[in-house]
C-alpha cells in the first residue's frame, strides 16, 4: 500500500486563466483522494511563460473565456505544447475539459477568426458553433462506467480516423450533438465537456488518474484503498435523476 | 392628472393592457400562486407593447436602473428608500423580479387603470441578461452598474459575453444620462471609459477589510487593454479593489465618492465614512458584510446623482432594514434563524466571511439548501468555486438539503469539514427545517443559507408555520 515516501505530483495547467464552472473541484478531488490514503499531492501551478516541469504525474487543464482562450494557444505553440505532448506520451495523466480539451486538439476553429492551434495529442477539430448546448449530461464509458456531468459549450468537436471517444453519450448532446460521442481520449489522458466538477461525483475516474499519475512515479505502481466514497455516491445519482428529469 | 396623462387623454390600448396586467395578477393571487410577479407582464406586453414605456416616460423625477451581478436587490431598494425620505415616490420593482415581464408587472401593478404611474420616479432593478433591452425601452435618468461577477453561467454566457453585451447598450445613452459605476471593478470601469454619459465613479479607499490574494471565484483579473494580469493596491472583495496593469499602466480611475473607514458589525450592520469631494460623512445601515458596504456607497452615490441631501441619505440608511430572504432573522420555534441568500460562489464567500468573522471558524449550527432550478442556476458547479475550507475549522454542525443536497454534502467533504460535523437531510424543505431547528439548543441561533428557489420554499413553510410574512406582503 502506501506509506509516507508515497507522492504524487499535480500540475494544475493555467489554473489563474482556465478555471470557469468550478473546475477547480477536480483538483481538489486528486488531492483529496491521495490524501485520504496517505499519499502526499503536490499541486503546481503552470502559468503563461512556465515550463512543464519532467516529474508531474497528473495533469487538470480547465475551460475560460475566449480571450484566455487565445493566450493559452500562443503560449503553448512552440517547445512548451511539445513538452506536454511528450508528458502525455510517456504515460502521464491528463484530465482536459471544455477549452482544455479543445487545446489538446489539432485546433479550434472560432468563428469569424483564425483558428487557434491546438498541441493534438487528441485526434480531434473543434469549431464554433451556432447554438450553446448547456444542461445535465450521462455518459457510458467502458473504463469508467457511467459519468455524470454538465455541458455548457457553443464549440463542436469531430473525431478524426484515430480518436478514441471517452464515452456514448445516454443523456445530453455531447461531442457536437450529432454522433453520440463524448470526449477523447489517448494513453491516460481523458479530454471532455464535463463540467460538474466531474471528478468529485464520479471517484472511478479520479481514481483511474491516480492510479496512472502513481504508476508513472512509482514503477511498481501503488494500489489504491478503497474510500468507500457513500456522499460521492448520492452526489453522483443525484445528478444522474436530475439529468433525466432535465432533459 | 388622469387626462392630462400623457398630453392626449386617456390611452386606451394602454388602459386595456392594465387592466389585463391588474386581471391576470389578481387571478394568480387568489389561486393562491404565489406573487404573480411575472405573467401579468406577459400578457400586458401583448396588448401594449411599448407600455413601460408609456408609464416611466410619466414619472416627473425619471427613472433610476440598476444593474449588476450581486447586490442588486439589496441597492435598489436602498435607492427608492432614500429616494422616497427625499419627497420622490417610487415605483419600484421590489419584488426583485427583474427580467423584462417582472419589471412590466410591477409598473403595470402601481399604475392606475388610466395610466398615472403611481409615483414621481421610477426605481427599476434590471437583470443583466435584461439591462441592454431595458435601457432601449426605457430612457433612464441614472444608470447604476455595481459589479460583474460569475453568476449562472448556464444563464448568461461569459463573463466577457455580458460586458460585450452592455457596452454598446451604454455607449448609446445620451449625454444627459448619469451613469453611476463601481470602478473597483476593472471590467466595469473599461466599458464605461469613453461613453457620452456623464459618468460617476465610486470605489474604495480602505485600510482594515482587505484580502490578501484573489479567490479562486474571482473574474475579471487580467488589463482590458493588454491583457495582463492585473495587480492591486488593495483587494476588498473577489475582483474589486483599487487596480492597475503593471505593464501598460492602465488604472483605476479617479473616484468621485470614496468609501473608507468601514465597521463590520457581525451579522447586524456597518458604519462607513462616504465621501464625495471634501466632505466625508459617516453613515450607518442595518445590513451586514463588506459586500453591503459596497452596496451602501453605490445607493449614495446614486442618491447624490438624484440630487438628494446628503443628510437625507443618512437618515434613510440609518432607518434602511435588510432586502427579502438577503439577509435576514425569524424568530421560529424559540430559536433565531438568519437566512442569507446565496446565489453564486462571490456572494457565497462574502456571507461565510461575515460568518466566521469573529471567531475565524463557524460555531452556529448551519443548513445549506441547494436547488438547481432555472432561477437557482441549473448548473451545480459553482459550488466547487466556494471556499467551503473556512468552515473547517470551528465547530459547527453543518447540514446539506435542497434538490441538489448530495452535491453540497460531497461539497463540504472534500473541503475537509469531519464527518461527525455533516448531516446530509432530507431533500425536501418541509422535513430537512424542523429536523435541523431540532439540533439548535432553545434560545439558540441557526444559519440558513439557500439558494434562490430554495429560500422561496423555506419562506413560504416559515410562513405557513406562523413565523414570517410572505413578500409580496411587504
Amino acid at each position: 500500500m502506501s506509506d509516507a515516501s508515497t507522492r504524487v505530483k499535480i500540475a494544475w495547467l493555467y489554473g489563474s486563466r482556465m478555471n470557469i464552472y468550478g473546475d477547480r473541484g477536480n483538483v481538489i478531488a486528486l488531492a483529496q483522494r491521495a490524501r485520504w490514503r496517505g499519499i502526499e499531492p503536490e499541486v503546481i501551478d503552470i502559468g503563461i511563460g512556465d515550463s512543464i516541469p519532467d516529474d508531474v504525474d497528473i495533469f487538470f487543464f480547465g475551460g475560460g473565456q475566449d480571450q484566455e482562450q487565445i493566450a493559452v494557444s500562443q503560449d503553448l505553440a512552440g517547445d512548451k505544447g511539445q513538452a506536454l505532448r511528450a508528458a502525455i506520451d510517456n504515460g502521464a495523466a491528463m484530465l482536459a475539459i471544455c477549452g482544455g480539451y479543445q487545446l489538446l486538439g489539432h485546433e479550434y476553429r472560432p468563428y469569424n477568426a483564425e483558428p487557434l492551434p491546438g498541441i493534438g495529442v487528441f485526434d480531434v477539430v473543434s469549431e464554433a458553433g451556432p447554438e450553446r448546448f448547456i444542461g445535465n449530461v450521462v455518459i457510458d464509458t467502458d473504463e469508467w462506467g457511467t459519468l455524470v456531468g454538465f455541458e455548457n459549450h457553443s464549440g463542436l468537436t469531430w473525431l478524426g480516423e484515430s480518436a478514441t471517444p471517452m464515452g456514448r453519450v445516454r443523456v445530453g448532446r455531447g461531442n457536437n450533438g450529432k454522433d453520440g460521442t463524448e470526449g477523447a481520449r489517448y494513453r491516460n489522458a481523458v479530454g471532455c465537456y464535463l463540467h460538474g466538477a466531474l471528478l468529485p461525483k464520479n471517484p472511478k475516474l479520479a481514481d483511474w488518474l491516480l492510479e496512472a499519475g502513481l504508476q508513472r512515479r512509482h514503477e511498481s505502481g501503488v494500489a489504491l484503498r478503497s474510500l468507500g466514497d457513500a456522499a460521492e455516491r448520492q452526489a453522483h445519482e443525484s445528478a444522474l435523476m436530475r439529468a433525466v428529469q432535465t432533459r | 392628472m388622469t387626462t392630462k396623462a400623457n398630453g392626449f387623454g386617456i390611452d386606451l390600448r394602454l388602459s386595456a393592457a392594465l387592466l389585463v396586467a391588474k386581471t391576470t395578477a389578481a387571478g394568480i393571487r387568489v389561486a393562491g400562486r404565489g406573487g404573480g410577479t411575472s405573467a401579468p407582464g406577459l400578457v400586458a406586453e401583448r396588448v401594449d407593447p411599448g407600455l413601460l414605456h408609456k408609464l416611466t416616460s410619466r414619472l416627473e423625477h425619471g427613472v433610476v436602473m440598476v444593474a449588476g451581478t450581486n447586490g442588486k436587490t439589496t441597492t435598489s431598494r436602498m435607492v427608492a428608500d432614500l429616494l422616497e425620505a427625499a419627497g420622490m415616490p417610487p415605483v419600484h420593482n421590489r419584488s426583485g423580479s427583474n427580467l423584462v415581464r417582472g419589471v412590466v408587472s410591477a409598473f403595470a401593478a402601481q399604475a392606475s387603470l388610466a395610466g398615472a404611474p403611481g409615483g414621481t420616479v421610477g426605481v427599476i432593478e434590471a437583470d443583466e441578461a435584461a439591462l441592454p433591452q431595458l435601457l432601449a425601452m426605457v430612457a433612464p435618468r441614472v444608470v447604476l452598474l455595481s459589479n460583474l461577477f460569475r453568476d449562472q453561467l448556464d444563464r448568461y454566457g461569459e463573463l466577457d459575453a455580458i460586458a460585450n453585451r452592455w457596452r454598446p447598450a451604454l455607449e448609446r445613452l445620451p449625454s444627459n444620462t448619469t451613469v453611476v459605476v463601481n470602478a473597483d471593478d476593472p471590467t466595469l470601469a473599461a466599458i464605461t471609459s469613453d461613453i457620452r454619459a456623464q459618468v460617476v465613479r465610486f470605489g474604495m479607499n480602505e485600510a482594515n477589510h482587505r484580502l490578501d490574494t484573489l479567490s479562486h471565484a474571482a473574474d475579471a483579473a487580467n488589463c482590458r487593454v493588454c491583457g495582463a494580469d492585473l495587480a492591486y493596491h488593495a483587494l476588498y472583495v473577489s475582483h474589486l479593489g483599487d487596480w492597475y496593469c503593471p505593464q501598460c499602466g492602465y488604472a483605476r480611475p479617479v473616484l468621485d465618492f470614496t468609501g473608507s473607514d468601514i465597521e463590520l458589525h457581525g451579522v447586524e450592520s456597518l458604519d462607513m465614512c462616504v465621501r464625495e469631494g471634501e466632505t466625508s460623512t459617516p453613515i450607518h445601515v442595518g445590513v451586514p458584510g463588506l459586500y453591503n458596504a459596497y452596496n451602501l456607497l453605490a445607493a449614495a452615490a446614486v442618491g447624490r446623482a438624484m440630487g438628494v441631501e446628503m443628510p437625507v441619505i443618512v437618515g434613510a440608511m440609518h432607518a434602511f432594514r435588510s432586502a427579502f430572504g438577503r439577509i435576514e432573522r425569524v424568530a421560529y420555534r424559540g430559536r433565531t434563524l438568519t437566512l442569507a441568500l446565496v446565489k453564486n460562489p462571490v456572494g457565497f464567500n462574502e456571507v461565510l466571511r461575515m460568518l466566521t468573522a469573529e471567531t475565524g471558524g463557524l460555531e452556529v449550527p448551519t443548513l445549506i439548501a441547494i436547488n438547481d432550478l432555472y432561477a437557482d442556476g441549473r448548473d451545480v458547479s459553482w459550488l466547487w468555486d466556494v471556499d467551503f475550507e473556512l468552515l473547517a475549522s470551528g465547530g459547527g454542525p453543518l447540514g446539506a438539503t435542497g434538490i441538489r443536497g448530495a452535491d453540497m454534502a460531497n461539497r463540504l467533504k472534500y473541503a475537509g469539514i469531519p464527518e461527525e460535523r455533516l448531516t446530509r437531510y432530507p431533500d425536501d424543505f418541509e422535513s430537512s427545517l424542523d429536523a435541523f431547528v431540532d439540533t439548535i439548543p432553545e434560545g439558540g441561533a441557526g444559519y440558513i443559507l439557500p439558494t434562490y428557489t430554495a429560500m422561496l420554499q423555506i419562506r413560504k413553510i416559515l410562513a405557513d408555520r406562523g413565523a414570517v410574512e410572505t413578500f409580496w406582503k411587504q
